[in-house]
């Protein structure tokens, strides 16, 4: 019981620090790649700290959904990352929300955003947004079914089991779970507004989705928002990690050290995300808004056949 | 049983009442009043029913009338089952007439609507609580017949006199189906009588005919595709806190048929039924929120929205269904229950956004969503409400939407390897579709209240709206809240319907109320389980935390100014995003396939005055390749019947003849 409360506060507090530090390193990484220097590491605490001392200025017809769903935003991001297992999985609540439930509460941010995105009534909200829910009725049901490739191998929806499974080592090489990876990375680009779904750095109107949709917001509410986008990509990232590449992760009864080298070997993984991330999105171009559907409708009919063979057959 | 009997009793007086009282001001609070008691007395009844070991009685209940049909009677009987779907009737009609007390008032002709609305209830109830098939029959008719009366209440507005015409006809379409459908039950046994039927279930092909009639019998009353058409038109055209019965429970009492035939009558189905069961309802699902994203008009858009719902419904049936063929009985109760849950929850929310429906539409006299807008600021208690029915409905944490359809989920993992290979190819398919209607329902509902609730005004008749009244507000407010409840305390429910699903697949989930927390569990702790209330409290917590620390720690300071809108701000409400510029990146990726739509872009060349056009065309393909061709057939055969109405005698005696001639030679064929 302790340990486990420890376990979880702790993954709630690192989880938190760590984030900011997994955008500043992609953005290092595809600076270095263009021959720029880029900013420091540590620029997005920086960015966090001007944008939280600030005010905050709104719009004067918004009403007071702008001014929750930052929070909403954030909190439904944050319980979600406190729920994935990153560096153990004897995490006090794991049991509260499974995969589903995390998919779930990524998908109440989403709403929360989108409405927020309509809320002061501007052609560019109303862009953003209704983009953002396209692309969302794509990859949400391809997140469900890659959730239900991988429950189906490892006989639990839920994450910490799953990655107890994963790393007994007792899975082999299957094609469901292969197409499930590539499913993922894909929906993983769409969902954190990468390229080539969207550009993290645009400010060019006409190819915003996701920049589009916050466009209104400053201050604290856009500290708020960064926050949980930075959050977001941790927490696709450890998905990942967690599924596919659980090694050196502390199963529950380990001692001390085993939760140091789960913490280093997390962090050691999420870095390497981070990097190959950064090279990935420098080697490819942006899409056209409407090609996207097609990019995820093949994560889509990806992960649906890697689960129609688990049903025909149990050992694919 | 006596408090249910008293209860259809009072609303048959109220309807009597309700003729007599209609031209006066009392006349709507007694109407309306007894309904809300009645109703809640039903709810009450219902709930003991379900917890009948607890509250002492012992099931089933049977009743035994002397009226009725020569030699059968009037057969009625409570058991589990319908004492669910009584709860749900009582759940959902206290909730309208509550609303209708306040809502009523502005009902410019409530003679058409007082007397109808306690019959509509009444056969509800009826025929739930039947145990004979002429009962049901009565009861079913009467609910078709009141809520056709009451769609036609507005039957000057354009296009509602259609709708009811064509609700009729599917609903007598549905009457005589079933009618068809216990005609061949009753031949198994010798009689009508429930009973005698569940003594004698019919095997073979006898079952597989009454399986098929029961689906398409039910599956018209409740909106299944392709036989939903009606329900669009109809439910729209009702005032709105009908709308909310109809949409809100008449659907499940067609479930409620479905179940009692299918499960309790014929006592399950072999897997290519359920296959089939599987399909329909997972299609349903994805076309009907198709066509509700499509939607501008908001009721219409709640009512194809209850049509997808229909489809969630009924894919958990068909999957119970499925695992009830193979003897999973785990399986076959896990699904059971999130159909139930399901159906409870539809009731919650949709009730719920129809109340919503019906106060914009009274407070700016608009349902179409481009001439709405910035609600928010004028009607916030029941914008508050609507936000929480938007979400439960688009399947959210820690809403009751999103436990109905964790639920069906880990029903759908449950066992892949049924051996059928149907089955194994429909289960996952039925939960992709699933999957992405949950998803499109998502898009759906912020479409909705993204432009009628929120951003600027688009008409004067949407920036004077004022709140609507208090008596409405508190029944939205009340549903709100069972939308949270339902959502963060599913264990209560899943409990609730347990002793249901044990009578109808022979085992019952654990309890969950034992669990720590209160945490959902389906099958074991360790394969999968869910807490709303934690993840409720871990997101207000968090989010309350965050939002003190930030204010208490960083900055405070708020300023207004006009919307940044990247430096252009435009004053002009024109310019932002409508309900149709909202939904074109969704028709542009499903339409071509289901609607097929196109967009023509009419750009005059550079130095023409002529403004720019768009042009979309969407075609509805189901009712241009199923019931257009049928209705042009049906009118084609009329026109050549018509030229017999002026024949001349001779003609007419030599027809007379030419039949007699025939009758007597079948006669001679036949000995």
């Amino acid at each position: 019981m302790i340990p486990d409360l420890i376990a979880q506060l702790a993954q709630m507090a690192v989880v938190l620090a760590l984030a900011p530090l997994l955008t500043g390193l992609v953005r290092k990484v595809k600076a270095r790649i263009q021959r720029r220097r880029g900013p420091p590491l540590i620029q997005p605490y920086r960015d966090l700290k001007r944008l939280l001392s600030k005010e905050a200025v709104v719009a004067e017809n918004a009403s007071w959904l702008f001014r929750v769903a930052p929070y909403v935003v954030f909190a439904c991001t944050w319980v979600a990352a406190a729920l994935v297992p990153t560096f153990a999985t004897n995490l006090l609540f794991s049991w509260s929300g499974d995969l589903i439930v995390i998919t779930a509460l990524l998908a109440s941010a989403r709403v929360a955003q989108a409405l927020a995105g309509l809320d002061v009534g501007t052609s560019f909200g109303g862009i953003g947004a209704s983009r953002d829910v396209m692309f969302a009725t794509l990859a949400e049901p391809a997140m469900v079914m890659i959730v239900f490739c991988v429950a189906l191998i490892a006989g639990s929806t839920k994450l910490s089991t799953i990655a107890e499974y994963m790393a007994s080592g007792q899975v082999g090489l299957r094609v469901s779970l292969a197409l499930a990876l590539v499913a993922l990375l894909i929906v993983a680009l769409a969902e954190n507004a990468r390229i080539p779904v969207d550009n993290p750095a645009t400010h060019l109107e006409l190819t915003m989705v996701h920049e589009a949709m916050v466009l209104e917001y400053s201050g604290r509410h856009l500290a708020m928002i960064d926050l949980a986008a930075s959050l977001k990509l941790l927490v696709y990232v450890s998905v990942i990690i967690c599924i596919f590449l659980p090694f050196g992760i502390a199963v529950s009864g380990a001692g001390p050290l085993a939760y140091l080298s789960g913490v280093g070997a997390w962090v050691v993984k999420l870095a390497a995300g981070g990097v190959v991330l950064g090279i990935f999105e420098m080697s490819i171009a942006k899409m056209r808004v409407f090609r996207v559907p097609n990019f995820l409708g093949a994560a889509l009919m990806l992960a649906l056949l890697g689960l129609l063979l688990l049903f025909v057959s149990r050992g694919m | 049983m006596t408090i249910v009997l008293t209860v259809i009793l009072g609303l048959v007086v109220l309807a009597i009442l309700g003729v007599v009282t209609a031209r006066l001001q009392a006349g709507r609070m007694l109407v309306y009043g007894g309904c809300l008691v009645l109703c809640l007395a039903l709810l009450v009844a219902g709930i003991e029913a379900l917890a009948a070991p607890v509250a002492g009685l012992s099931l089933p209940i049977g009743l035994s009338l002397p009226i009725g049909l020569p030699m059968t009677g009037t057969q009625l009987r409570l058991d589990p089952l319908s004492g669910f779907f009584l709860a749900l009737t009582g759940l959902g009609g206290a909730g309208a007439s509550l609303f209708a007390i306040g809502y009523g008032r502005h009902e410019e002709e409530p003679w058409r609507v007082l007397p109808f609305y306690p019959l509509f209830l009444a056969g509800m109830t009826l025929a739930i609580l039947a145990d004979d098939a002429f009962a049901f029959l009565f009861g079913w008719e009467a609910m078709s017949l009141a809520s056709w009366a009451l769609v036609m209440t507005h039957h000057q507005e354009h296009g509602n006199a259609r709708a009811a015409y064509i609700y009729l006809l599917m609903a007598v379409f549905s009457g005589l189906t079933l009618l068809l459908g216990f005609g061949v039950l009753a031949a198994g046994g010798g009689g009508y009588g429930f009973e005698a039927i569940r003594a004698h279930p019919p095997t073979g092909g006898v079952a597989a005919t009454v399986l098929v009639i029961a689906l398409i019998g039910a599956g018209a009353k409740a909106g299944l595709m392709p036989l939903h058409v009606w329900l669009p038109l109809a439910h729209p055209a009702a005032p709105s806190h009908v709308s909310a019965l109809m949409s809100g429970v008449m659907t499940k009492v067609a479930i409620y048929g479905f179940i009692r035939i299918v499960f309790d009558l014929v006592g399950g189905a072999p897997a290519w039924f359920a296959v089939i069961v599987l399909v329909l309802g997972g299609i349903t699902a994805v076309m009907g929120v198709l066509h509700a994203m499509m939607e501008r008009d908001l009721k219409r858009l709640l009512a194809y929205s209850t049509v997808e719902n229909i489809g969630i419904i009924f894919v958990a049936l068909g999957l119970a269904l499925a695992f009830k063929a193979n003897g999973v009985t785990a399986g076959a109760t896990l699904a059971l229950t999130a159909a139930l849950f399901h159906a409870l929850n539809h009731t919650v929310f949709k009730s719920l956004l129809f109340f919503g429906a019906g106060a914009v539409l009274h407070a700016t006299g608009e349902r179409n969503m481009e001439k709405l807008g910035g609600l928010i600021h004028r009607m916030p208690r029941s914008s508050a409400a609507m936000l929480v029915g938007c979400l439960a409905i688009a399947a959210l944490p820690p809403l009751n939407g999103f436990a109905s359809e964790w639920l069906l989920f880990q029903a759908i993992l449950l066992r892949p390897d049924l051996p059928q290979w149907g089955l194994k190819f429909s289960i996952p398919v039925a939960g992709a579709l699933l999957a992405l209607a949950a998803a499109l329902a998502g898009a759906c509902f912020v479409r909705a209240y993204g432009i009628i609730w929120l951003g600027r005004p688009r008409t004067i008749a949407a920036e004077q709206a004022r709140e609507t009244d208090p008596l409405s507000v508190i029944a939205m407010v009340v549903f709100a809240a069972l939308c949270l409840l339902g959502g963060i305390f599913p264990g209560v429910v899943i409990d609730a319907v347990a002793p249901l699903v044990q009578g109808l697949t022979g085992a019952r989930m654990e309890r969950q109320l034992q669990d720590a927390w209160l945490t959902v569990a389906p099958i074991s702790t360790a394969r999968s389980s869910y807490n709303g209330l934690l993840i409720f409290l871990f997101v207000l917590g968090s989010a309350s935390l965050t939002a003190f620390a930030v204010h208490r720690l960083a900055s405070r300071g708020v300023r207004k100014a006009p919307p940044w809108d990247c430096g252009f701000p435009d004053p002009s409400p024109a310019t932002q995003y409508t309900g149709d510029s909202f939904a074109q990146p969704v028709r542009r990726v499903f339409g071509a396939i289901v609607f097929r739509s196109h967009e023509t872009v009419d750009m005059p060349e550079p130095g023409d005055n002529r403004p720019a056009r768009m042009t979309k065309v969407t075609h509805d393909v189901v009712w241009e390749t199923l019931y257009a061709p049928l209705a042009g057939l049906v009118g084609r055969i009329g026109t050549v019947m018509n030229r017999m109405q002026f024949l001349t005698i001779r003609r007419y005696l030599s027809f007379v003849f030419a039949a007699l001639i025939v009758l007597l030679l079948v006669l001679a064929v036949r000995q």
